[in-house]
């Protein structure tokens, strides 16, 4: 995709000027699994009518710093602060549910919020499911699940969304169509979205703010710029680096098969 | 009707009502084989309560808490599946019941009728307790009845939601021991999870909302408690198990029946 259609695709430009609240605030965070480090020293805030995107290779932390910014994980060390009392929406990265359980959609939706029929239709056709309603469950498509998903979060007005890969599953068209869609979000509801993908130029598109993880944040900032940065380009290559910019860079560190920083001869400003 | 079949069959109902949305509950949440660990952990809370000079049905649901406890405890160190600390758990403690039993010579328990189930015999206190107990994990089933599917359904998510699991969890692991104390004189220590997961199992094909399921679950145990009171009488055949073979012949039936619109 051209450079100027992604820019036209970004909605920072139009971004409503509101005094940025913060939301969601990460410092300092550390984390180890059976002695294995997973984060180390992550650092990231989202602010209300922003939308931060973790991106980063399988097995980078971003799954994990997504819960451990939600609380359903504690860090070994570090400082999370969520806005006291702020309705939080969660859509995980996977959802089974067991086939003994006779559960149609709309109650599905209605498990963590209690809502009317109407509202739960409202809901369901904002993301483009509206057909679902009262098909069980288990029988839609993980396309149609990851739609019905985000529904249930809307539903509990949240100020804060955090979405774990929110389009897995979901069609080329859709990809697009469910990206518009969290990007109108921010806007016509103002909440902040914390966002983990791995689908890089959908994420570059529709993203105010990039954390580039690979255990500790490679890199972070305005999706142009964290583009350009070597560290991201080494992590995703060329493949990755082709939707946004060309750009010849050195190393100023490498990644062991455990993920973990070598560092070379300098230092660069970020990592 | 005499009085000890009326009695029975009162003992029974009371049994298969409470005892059918929590099964549908076990069913949902893969607890089968955790609630027939903490129903061969009776045996030894019957003891407890002997040695204590407590109530036989207060001591299984103590032993019941106990045993869920190590559960909790033994699932911290990673290593071995929960099945196998399950199976672990359920023969050690009914083992431990048996040995300890064989100590106890003052006392005389009636072996047979704790682990398979005594039905004929079930007096007017003992229906106090079943009916009470029974009535009170309903309502307490109620009460829970949301929060608990929600954690069924995703745990984290509903934790993001607001649910505080895990008293919800701690809430649910109670209402199974007290279903399991209040179950054992109807159909014994060692056959109570099939009155607890075969009529919601066979509610199943026919349910199209989780209350529905529930509502049809008592439903079938009860019918079961019925035909199987029946046959017994008719053929003479035990009690406890009869009810039991009922409940699976009524699901071996909802095989048959074709089920309307299964979606």
């Amino acid at each position: 995709m051209p450079r100027a259609e992604m820019a036209a695709r970004t909605i920072s430009e139009e971004r409503r000027t509101l005094p940025a609240e913060p939301l969601l605030t990460v410092e300092n965070v550390n984390l180890a699994i059976r002695g294995n480090p997973i984060l180390r020293d992550v650092s990231f805030r989202v602010t209300a009518g922003e939308i931060v995107a973790l991106i980063g290779p399988n097995g980078a932390g971003k799954s994990t710093l997504a819960r451990v910014a939600l609380g359903l994980m504690r860090a070994d060390s570090g400082r999370i602060w969520r806005k006291p009392g702020a309705r939080v929406g969660y859509m995980p990265q996977r959802l089974v549910v067991d086939d003994a359980l006779p559960l149609s959609v709309r109650r599905f939706v209605t498990l963590g919020t209690p809502a009317s029929r109407e509202q739960v239709r409202e809901a369901l056709v904002e993301v483009g499911a509206a057909h679902t309603l009262d098909a069980p469950v288990q029988a839609i498509s993980g396309g149609e699940l990851q739609r019905v998903l985000l529904a249930r979060a809307l539903l509990r007005e949240p100020e804060l969304l955090v979405l774990d890969e929110p389009i897995q599953g979901v069609d080329v068209n859709g990809q697009y169509e469910l990206y518009d869609l969290i990007s109108g979000l921010r806007q016509r509801r103002g909440c902040g979205i914390l966002m983990v993908s791995h689908e890089l130029h959908l994420v570059m598109a529709a993203t105010d703010h990039v954390l580039c993880l690979n255990r500790h944040v490679c890199c972070s900032g305005h999706p142009d710029h964290v583009a350009r940065d070597p560290a991201y380009l080494e992590l995703f290559g060329l493949d990755g680096a082709r939707h946004l910019a060309i750009y010849h860079h050195h190393h100023n560190h490498r990644h062991d098969l455990h993920g973990a920083v070598v560092e070379s001869a300098e230092d660069g400003a970020h990592g | 009707m005499d009085d000890f079949l009326l009695r029975a069959l009162l003992g029974g109902l009371g049994v298969a009502l409470a005892a059918g949305p929590l099964g549908t509950f076990i069913i949902w949440r893969r607890m089968a084989y955790f609630g027939d660990t903490l129903a061969h952990s009776g045996l030894l809370g019957v003891v407890l309560g002997a040695v204590l000079h407590i109530n036989p049905q207060l001591g299984v649901v103590l032993t019941c808490l106990l045993v869920a406890l190590a559960l909790v405890l033994l699932q911290r160190q990673r290593g071995l599946a929960t099945d196998t600390l399950l199976g672990i758990l359920a023969h050690a403690t009914l083992s431990l019941g048996l040995v300890a039993l064989a100590f106890l010579e003052t006392v005389r328990v009636d072996l047979v009728g704790y682990l398979f189930g005594d039905i004929l015999a079930i007096n007017v206190s003992d229906l106090y307790w079943i009916w009470g107990g029974g009535l009170l994990a309903l309502a307490a089933l109620a009460g829970l009845w949301r929060p608990l599917l929600a954690i069924t359904v995703h745990e984290e998510l509903a934790r993001v939601e607001g649910v505080a699991v895990f008293p919800v969890r701690l809430a649910f692991m109670l209402l199974i021991a007290l279903v399991i104390a209040v179950a054992m004189k109807v159909v014994g220590i060692l056959l109570i999870t099939s009155l607890l997961i075969i009529p919601a199992a066979a509610a199943r094909r026919f349910a199209h909302s989780p209350e529905g399921m529930a509502a049809l679950a008592s439903l079938f145990g009860s019918a079961a408690v019925g035909l199987g009171l029946w046959a017994s009488l008719r053929w003479d055949t035990p009690a406890g198990p009869s009810v039991v073979i009922a409940a699976t012949t009524l699901f071996a039936l909802g095989f048959v029946v074709p089920a309307k619109s299964r979606r």
